[in-house]
């Protein structure tokens, strides 16, 4: 009853919206910043006597606000970044202990969805309308859940207060004890220098961060995965069939995950691609820049540029809608039997999007062979097609072929438009007109089902994105090994 | 620099003897044009067949322009516009139904960076046999190999390596490369574009002594910012200034004997 | 022309000259074939980009348009059943049975009456709207409570298609059987049907009712994930690049910070969404299908790009400037940031853009992070489920209704147009800094 009590009252600053939440705190922290600013600038010229003086400062008094400001706001900034990202887990546990026993001991997946709908009830009622709800409650199960809405509640208003009284504190603190230092001598632009050189170097090690990040993600998930299914199963099994674990005793039991069929899909889309992206990108890198006048190049790069710029659902809508229907037509027009998802109606759209990917790369390695070698075929009397297929062309070898590799890698890391216009059922077969699913269809689809985050079936998305940064990351490092290779030659 | 206002020298006429009795390649009224810029002004020579005809002059002065205008290697440049008689034997090579391929295959060139194939040596030499289908039959390419890497003086040096790379060679070695690769396809007139500026002494003096064995068979034509080469090297020079030939003649001549001011300028060592 | 052979070279040169013109008439030809076969592949993409837009446009067309009846409704409090015309009592009338009842008695006559499959089929001809558009009249004229008056009402989505001549009657796949057409002209040739212009495709948000679906809550989520997208990346973008380029000692970090950008840079999209749904979801806790993660999630797509293009942009600087700046006293950070950053500007904001471009267009990472539900509220804050443009095209492609064909099609025209936008104003932009 007393912890009653005390909800009443918090319940009723709750229900009149006295807390800060997020965006405010942040307003509120920017404010802050702006100010001591000013309040820095104000100290400087305070320790050498008012404003005439400012010169006898070591240092410019905007530098002094400068510092003043990013010693105010960073500290702050970080500690209130950190507070948010941990409230949710801290809050969770929280709650989770004042929970009966018989509660807490609930598998993680049914203690998931009781905590949701917690979560549900103290966002839509008020403290008020749940403390008359649980007076009138005579359901032991329901009295429970709506204290635990409240006490949520309350949690996320102390949270809140917290956070705020301790951006406040902080503020306070590290702003007064700068400013104490501050001398005519004080070198504040040096300090100031040093903290955004640091800001500087963190913003790059984000990239670093983020590897790390996906790297760990991934590999994290993954691990966990094969340990309910083996690797050699995953790598060369040919069933996939990841059946629905509704059932919560089902752990990778029926699902069949094996993988090969995935990797057969992806492989035929994606050679059906190049199939039609290399041979026309080429010739249209090599017309563009040995035959064609300025005219025509003025028109095609922008029709290029087009090309590579229609988002990758744009294309997986024309495939879906446009391309498969008439190769349907066409395959049934003349007696074969032709899937409404064929393989061949995604590669040929996927290859057209990769067409300025590789018209535009090997334009670049044609343009880095040296002129001389040009020049010294044409002298010979060579014809240009002469001099493009058996100097040109053997010449820039290197980088068309890293140029290859890395469209390969663009087209096995496409999404939408296999998505959208390949199937869903893993069939291990050659034959275009079938329909494949592939490894990215495959992650989308397993991961935006409704199902509980542990379950092998999503685990098994986090398998096939590790298969997938593995490739396209080797494939990248492979071209680029390639292509440096090739620069060699004319060092 | 000089207390000479060039612009003020009028160039009328060239001086000189510009006509040879036995003239391979025959110049009348060359003008050359990079869109509106002049290049090439009213230039008119003969080079004699089996004769080595050096070009010298300033830098700029348009002698390698007018070096490409033989083989029409200025058709690569879209704004380049040629006009007057270019004769090759009693041919005008800019006629309409004129193919540049062929006229390439008669008239080679070597150019100034030596810009083997990457390719094997033998490839490089076997090129232009190839693409002009001289052969279809293995021992007569490894004959006209071999024939032009010697006449090139390489042969003794590589023939133990021909399958290795052309780029693999020193600086003098692919040049001789480069010009064992034209006389594969036994042209009639082999231009040469500042040929040895890129290479030591040493090699330099091989490719001269190269150039003299060579025309025997063919007609040369050398463009040169050395006067000591031309001086070496060649038997007929003719001195180009800012695009127009002031003076052509017997090269001793040309060197004890300037007629034209600039000329002995020039070759004095005033400017240039 | 008749030479005397003076060296055995002369007697074998016209036979070299004759082998090589020999030769020259497959050459040419070879050259011409080459020659055309490019030309045909340039030809080829064109022909590629004019059939994608036309088809997606022809496809579009119909969705702009929306076909509206006359309707003379009845709003009889018999059937209405409210006590007062005060307006809380409006708000809870039934209008559902005016709607209805209102249209049997336009299309019965005293001989004939509708039996109740007949009405069904009827009223099936209007939206799901309907109702409510009838109330929203009413309460906005109360002068009408108790009379009879025209009110314009949305025809199904079905109908729609059904007008625009997409189908004719018994295709298959149609839904509109022999009745319904024949009651379809009578009121087409009372003069009660309509065309009007369908501002609701940019002023809805999504529905399951196709008639009724646009595109204004894909829109907003689409320009607050944008809005964070450039806000973080763009300072984080700009400072890693200044780092790199300025700052950075030539030591193995470093070039191991350069790897990983390029890499990261060729990284398939759907990655990043597995590490949004596994980092910033699970660990952080961050809501699902908001702007906010969405944001962050293509900020690290974008992230390398924006880095790529501020480099290049920053090298290109002249060294000169920095020297001069050093020469008079500044510090380094001063230099950098005072003129050398002002310099790079036009070129770094060129990239910012065209990378925000890029992620415009991006479906898949935001798929993983959950902005596939259905929303209908349009998104507020950064903070509220949202879904964004591409998703929303993705969504609709999946239905099979005939009206959703052309709310697809006009949505990614939409999509096309604001990327078209993007993308020339960063051209010129560019062209105009590089004019200076």
């Amino acid at each position: 009853m007393l912890h009653l009590r005390h909800s009443r009252f918090t319940s009723y600053k709750i229900s009149h919206g006295l807390y800060m939440n997020s965006s405010l705190l942040f307003f509120v922290l920017l404010c802050l910043t702006l100010f001591s600013y000013w309040f820095g600038v104000q100290r400087a010229l305070k320790t050498v006597g008012g404003a005439e003086h400012k010169k006898n400062l070591v240092c410019l008094p905007e530098q002094f606000g400068l510092l003043t400001a990013m010693v105010c706001g960073l500290p702050a900034l970080i500690t209130l970044l950190i507070f948010n990202s941990a409230e949710q887990l801290v809050i969770e546990q929280l709650l989770i202990s004042t929970l009966p026993a018989n509660i807490q001991s609930l598998s993680s997946i049914d203690l998931g969805l009781y905590l949701n709908n917690i979560r549900a009830i103290a966002s839509s009622e008020t403290a008020q309308s749940l403390l008359i709800s649980i007076n009138e409650s005579n359901d032991l199960i329901q009295q429970v859940q709506l204290k635990a809405a409240l006490e949520l509640q309350e949690l996320n208003y102390n949270a809140s207060w917290l956070k705020t009284g301790l951006v406040l504190i902080i503020v306070c603190v590290s702003v007064t004890m700068l400013v104490r230092k501050f001398s005519i001598t004080f070198q504040a632009r040096q300090k100031s220098e040093t903290i955004v050189r640091a800001l500087l170097v963190a913003s790059s090690a984000i990239a670093i961060l983020t590897t790390v990040g996906i790297i760990v993600s991934v590999l994290f998930e993954s691990i966990y995965f094969f340990k309910s299914v083996p690797i050699s199963d995953f790598m060369f099994g040919t069933q996939w069939s990841p059946q629905t674990a509704m059932r919560s005793d089902q752990v990778g039991g029926s699902g069949s995950f094996g993988a090969v069929p995935l990797f057969a899909g992806t492989m035929l889309i994606t050679f059906i691609a190049m199939l039609l992206a290399v041979p026309v990108g080429l010739m249209i890198a090599i017309y563009l820049s040995q035959y064609a006048n300025s005219r025509l190049r003025a028109f095609a790069k922008p029709m290029l540029e087009i090309l590579a710029g229609i988002p990758t659902v744009v294309y997986g809508f024309f495939a879906a809608l446009t391309v498969a229907p008439v190769i349907r037509n066409l395959g049934e027009s003349i007696g074969l039997s032709v899937a409404s998802e064929s393989a061949l109606a995604a590669g040929l759209v996927m290859g057209t999007m990769i067409i300025p990917f590789v018209s535009s790369l090997s334009e670049d390695a044609i343009s880095a062979v040296p002129t001389a070698l040009k020049e010294a075929s044409l002298g010979m009397g060579a014809t240009k097609s002469e001099t493009v297929t058996k100097v040109l062309l053997p010449a820039a070898l290197p980088g068309i072929v890293g140029a290859i590799l890395l469209a390969i890698s663009r087209a096995i890391g496409e999404t939408m438009i296999v998505v959208m216009a390949a199937g869903m059922a893993a069939n291990l077969t050659a034959n275009p007109l079938d329909s494949v699913t592939t490894v990215t269809v495959q992650i989308v689809t397993l991961l935006t089902g409704d199902q509980e985050f542990d379950s092998p079936k999503t685990l098994a998305a986090f398998a096939l994105g590790l298969m997938l940064f593995i490739t396209t990351l080797g494939l990248n490092i492979l071209a680029l090994k390639v292509v440096r290779k090739y620069r060699e030659q004319y060092d | 620099m000089n207390n000479l206002n060039i612009e003020q020298l009028e160039l009328t006429e060239t001086v000189g003897n510009i006509y040879a009795d036995d003239a391979k390649m025959s110049i009348r009224n060359a003008n050359v044009y990079y869109g509106d810029k002049q290049a090439i002004h009213d230039v008119s020579l003969d080079f004699a067949k089996n004769q080595v005809t050096a070009l010298i002059g300033p830098s700029g002065c348009g002698k390698s322009t007018f070096l490409r205008c033989l083989n029409r290697m200025n058709d690569t440049i879209d704004i380049c516009r040629v006009t007057g008689q270019l004769m090759l034997d009693d041919e005008d090579i800019y006629a309409k139904d004129l193919d540049p391929v062929l006229l390439r295959a008669r008239v080679g060139m070597v150019f100034q960076k030596p810009n083997p194939f990457p390719k094997s040596i033998y490839d490089n030499v076997a090129y232009g046999a190839r693409i002009h289908g001289l052969t279809n039959n293995k021992a007569e390419l490894d004959e006209i190999v071999e024939t032009s890497l010697q006449k090139a003086g390489l042969f003794n040096e590589v023939k133990d390596r021909l399958k290795d790379p052309g780029t693999g060679l020193s600086g003098g070695q692919q040049q001789r490369l480069c010009i064992a690769r034209t006389i594969a396809v036994s042209p009639e007139v082999i231009l040469m574009d500042e040929p040895a500026s890129a290479l030591d002494p040493i090699a330099t003096a091989i490719i001269e002594e190269l150039i003299d064995e060579l025309k025997e068979k063919y007609t040369i034509a050398i463009v040169t910012h050395s006067m000591q080469q031309a001086a070496r090297v060649s038997q007929h020079t003719a001195y180009f200034h800012m695009g127009q030939l002031v003076e052509m003649g017997k090269t001793e001549d040309i060197f004890t004997r300037p007629s034209h001011k600039l000329t002995e300028n020039y070759i004095t060592g005033r400017f240039g | 022309m008749i030479k005397t052979p003076q060296t055995q070279q002369e007697t074998a040169m016209p036979t070299i000259t004759e082998k090589v013109t020999q030769s020259l008439k497959k050459r040419h030809q070879k050259e011409r074939r080459f020659k055309r076969i490019g030309l045909f592949a340039v030809l080829f993409g064109f022909m590629l980009v004019i059939v994608l837009i036309t088809d997606i446009t022809s496809k579009a067309l119909p969705a702009f348009h929306q076909h509206w009846v006359k309707l003379e409704i009845d709003y009889n409090n018999a059937w209405l059943n409210v006590s007062s015309t005060a307006d809380e009592s409006l708000n809870k009338a039934n209008y559902r049975k005016v709607l209805k009842k209102s249209v049997y008695e336009m299309f019965s006559s005293s001989d004939k009456k509708l039996n109740r499959k007949a009405k069904r089929q009827l009223f099936k001809l209007f939206s799901t709207n309907a109702e409510f558009t009838v109330k929203d009249t009413l309460i906005a004229n109360p002068e009408y409570f108790n009379k009879k008056t025209a009110v314009w009402v949305r025809l199904d989505d079905d109908v729609d298609s059904y007008l625009k001549e997409d189908f004719a009657v018994g295709d298959a796949g149609l839904r509109i059987s022999k009745q319904q057409a024949l009651w379809l002209e009578k009121l087409s040739s009372e003069q009660r049907i309509e065309r009007r212009f369908n501002f609701s495709f940019f002023t809805a948000s999504d529905s399951r009712e196709p008639e009724l679906a646009g595109i204004k809550g894909a829109l907003m989520g689409t320009l607050l994930t944008m809005f964070v997208t450039l806000l973080l990346s763009f300072p984080l973008g700009v400072a890693g690049a200044l780092y790199l380029e300025e700052f950075a000692p030539k030591n193995k970090l470093t070039d191991l910070i350069e790897i990983n950008i390029n890499n990261l840079a060729a990284v398939p999209s759907i990655v990043f969404g597995l590490l949004g749904l596994a980092v910033i979801i699970n660990v952080f806790g961050l809501p699902r299908s908001a702007p906010l993660v969405g944001g962050i999630v293509l900020t690290l797509m974008t992230l390398p790009t924006i880095i790529i293009a501020s480099r290049a942009a920053i090298k290109a600087v002249p060294p000169s400037l920095r020297e001069a700046a050093l020469g008079l006293g500044a510090s380094k950070m001063q230099v950098t940031f005072s003129h050398v950053l002002p310099q790079a500007m036009p070129g770094i904001i060129t990239g910012a853009i065209i990378g925000v471009a890029q992620a415009l267009g991006e479906t898949a990472p935001l798929l993983m992070i959950g902005m596939v539900a259905f929303i209908v509220d349009v998104p507020s804050s950064i903070v509220d489920s949202a879904t964004v443009l591409p998703v929303q095209i993705f969504l609709w492609a999946d239905s099979p209704e005939r009206a959703f064909l052309a709310k697809t099609s006009a949505a990614i025209l939409v999509l096309l147009a604001l990327l078209l936008v993007i993308n020339v104003s960063a051209t010129v932009l560019r062209s105009k800094f590089e004019k200076k």
